[in-house]
């Protein structure tokens, strides 16, 4: 039996003012909040656990369990911080749906907070997305006039305040204490842990940090119970969520499909690969997760699944490269990303994804040397597991898969420059257009 | 290679140090910094998380993050001025010399420089006759190479003052940045009806609405593929049978606000001491 798409958070994406709050009223918005405020805040934790969501923000940490993870109430204030720095090579899913209908994420807010007995919640979204940034701050305003947030919301005397900051440009404050730190008005630099966020997290008081399309699963799971939620998805990965395609198929997109859906179905959905090409390797949740190639077309792309089969669900960010690839080229893009992002905190991501980055570069210019490739491994294994956060893991990621599935592409580096392998102009969304010389 | 119509000197370098400028800001520019920034400080508990958006406001008046602006920001927050250059220079955003009206941003990430993003970016810096992070010389355009953008499924991708292009070729662009030299609007593809100067969408940045919210589309071709692919099969989420989304408030208030199949209990997922194992959160 094929999966089958379930759109929940994207059904009305479509709509030509999905955005506003009237939109969203007419496909069940805000019947969530006001259901959630008649309950008791620690059922509401509760619900979130028996939902099984985990975190969509790439880690899958259950959502209800880190809710859970805060201290009892001393008085002082608890915040929620809303995770919308994406930023993940290949990531495309929170951008999207707070473009489209932004008031998911503000009412899954305001159900999260009074869950947590927050009276002050912020959304760090990056800066680069002015126009999304613009609908935030939109929607906010529409909620405050409709007395959805603000003092005494729908008599229920619950309090919250929504502040929407724009960061300024760093994929690094996308690891959630570096995002902190960032909103607090620093660099953002990861902080070590513990103690974790729940305990000290904003201001140093009790914070609960979590991806934009986490909170926003938050009003259909109330509206339509734990149990609904649980009920897709597989055993261990329960839920809904939007995968990504992009590359190298007919028709990239977001679907939103249950986990557990296979890359063969959803590339099928999309319209197969562009025109007389084959899948040769993608990446199931970014360009952090170890690449997969065409042998696992039929994994479920669930956390258990995908981790067995040694790489990570992440964002479900599945970016897709057809035969006309150098995966070499591909992993030196990437490796510059990562040098470029490193924040410089630690020794073994900052040298390390500086030297993986030489390296890297002269592989794919044929230039080389003997022995590179095993360098390149024991780079890796001194930057995995030693790195402060995991942008340092996540840099080794396609460096050492790629150097598992595709070795004698590494080796061709020792002679021969990618673009001789694989001439670019093949691989461009635009092949028929001239090329420069 | 950058402009000199800002100051009338000698080409800026891009590594002009962070105090380029010192003049003292006018008396009326100064009032409404002032203002403004009492505006973003109440936003927060605590002021110096203004910090960020603050350089954003810096940048709005002066097109970049100039000493004097720096020397603003520490007084505000009661900063040293080491302090706010040492944020400023962490944040890519954040420009340490003049920027162009526009920045043009053509993503080299993986996934857009393979789709066609590198040759997008070499043709347009040839046609510009500049490099990454470099200006024309009549202060219109900053190139830049930028990372992944959130916008995958249109690649490849570029982005004008941070509003979304997708799906660019080498000549889309250049026709872009020719209209934009010429002056004339320009419209993003998924962003207002036409793209606003860096001044402005840096204002933008610092938490002061522009009324452009409600222009453009809710989403692009992309972002919608499998919502009308759902709909065209007839998929739904369970108990979700209404094909129809423009569902009429009266349908909906029959609909009423029963909490559907609920039957939490308290399982205990974890116990209340229990700590996380692992790095809770990726990126």
């Amino acid at each position: 039996m094929s999966t089958v798409l379930t759109p929940v958070l994207t059904k009305f994406w479509d709509h030509p003012q999905s955005w506003t709050l009237e939109t969203y009223e007419a496909n069940e918005g805000y019947q969530a909040l006001r259901a959630a405020l008649q309950k008791d805040p620690a059922d509401l934790v509760a619900m979130a656990k028996d939902s099984g969501l985990r975190g969509r923000g790439g880690a899958g940490f259950p959502t209800g369990m880190k809710w859970g993870f805060l201290p009892p109430p001393d008085g002082g204030p608890r915040y929620l911080v809303v995770n919308a720095d994406e930023s993940e090579p290949g990531t495309c899913k929170d951008i999207p749906l707070l473009m489209a209908a932004p008031q998911f994420l503000i009412e899954g807010m305001a159900i999260t907070s009074f869950a947590i007995g927050c009276n002050h919640a912020f959304v760090y979204l990056r800066g680069e997305v002015v126009h999304v940034y613009r609908r935030l701050m939109r929607a906010v305003e529409e909620a405050y006039a409709k007395g959805y947030l603000g003092k005494n919301i729908l008599g229920s005397g619950f309090d919250l305040d929504i502040t929407v900051h724009a960061g300024a440009g760093a994929y690094i404050c996308g690891e959630e204490t570096a995002l902190l730190d960032s909103l607090e008005g620093r660099r953002g630099q990861p902080r070590l842990k513990p103690p974790f966020p729940a305990v000290a997290g904003l201001y140093a008081r009790p914070t609960v940090v979590n991806n934009v399309e986490s909170i926003a699963s938050i009003p259909p799971i109330v509206l339509h119970g734990a149990d609904w939620f649980s009920g897709m998805g597989t055993e261990r990965s329960q839920g809904f969520g939007i995968f990504s395609l992009s590359g190298h198929v007919a028709r990239p997109g977001q679907y939103e499909a249950p986990l557990g859906i296979t890359l063969r179905e959803l590339i099928d959905m999309a319209g197969g690969m562009r025109n007389g090409h084959r899948l040769k390797f993608w990446t199931p949740g970014g360009s952090s997760t170890p690449i997969f190639t065409d042998a696992h077309l039929d994994v479920p792309l669930d956390f258990e699944s995908v981790a067995k089969e040694g790489s990570m669900l992440g964002t479900r960010a599945l970016q897709i490269f057809d035969e006309t690839t150098s995966v070499v080229h591909a992993v030196a893009r990437w490796t510059e990303f990562y040098q470029h992002e490193s924040c410089g905190k630690c020794t073994p991501c900052r040298e390390g994804t500086f030297w993986l980055k030489q390296i890297m570069n002269r592989l794919e210019n044929g230039q080389g040397h003997e022995g590179d490739i095993e360098k390149l491994d024991d780079i890796c294994d001194n930057i995995l597991g030693r790195a402060f956060c995991a942008l340092g893991d996540g840099a080794t990621s396609p460096v050492t898969s790629a150097i598992q599935y595709f070795r004698e592409e590494f080796e061709q580096g020792m002679t021969t420059p990618w673009y001789e392998l694989f001439p670019p102009e093949r691989s461009t969304l635009f092949a028929k257009e001239s090329q420069p010389a | 290679m950058s402009n000199d119509t800002f100051h009338g000197e000698a080409p800026l370098h891009h590594q002009t140090p962070l105090q380029a400028s010192e003049e003292p800001y006018a008396d009326d520019v100064l009032e409404q910094l002032r203002t403004d920034a009492a505006a973003i400080i109440a936003r927060y508990p605590q002021k110096r998380s203004a910090l960020l958006p603050m350089l954003h406001l810096v940048q709005s008046v002066d097109g970049y993050v100039t000493g004097r602006g720096v020397h603003f920001c520490a007084e505000q927050l009661d900063l040293t001025t080491a302090e706010v250059s040492g944020v400023a220079t962490f944040y890519t955003q954040y420009k340490r010399h003049p920027n162009g009206e526009y920045t043009v941003g053509v993503c080299t990430n993986t996934l857009c420089a393979i789709m066609g993003g590198d040759q997008i970016f070499d043709e347009v810096s040839e046609h510009l006759g500049v490099g990454h992070d470099e200006t024309t010389a009549d202060g219109k355009i900053t190139l830049e190479r930028v990372e992944c953008n959130a916008a995958c499924d249109f690649a490849p991708v570029v982005m004008v003052n941070w509003e979304f292009f997708d799906n660019q070729t080498p000549d889309s662009t250049k026709d872009i940045v020719d209209r934009l030299r010429a002056g004339e609007e320009v419209a993003p593809t998924r962003g207002p009806r036409s793209v606003c100067s860096f001044k402005h969408v840096s204002r933008v940045l610092a938490g002061f609405p522009d009324g452009l919210a409600d222009e453009g589309v809710g989403a692009g071709e992309a972002s919608v593929r499998g919502t009308l692919l759902a709909r065209e099969q007839g998929w739904t989420a369970p108990g979700d049978e209404r094909a129809d989304t423009s569902a009429s408030p009266a349908a909906q208030a029959e609909e009423g606000l029963a909490p559907g199949r609920h039957t939490s209990v308290n399982a205990g997922t974890n116990a209340p001491d229990e700590l996380p194992k692992s790095k809770e959160d990726g990126q």
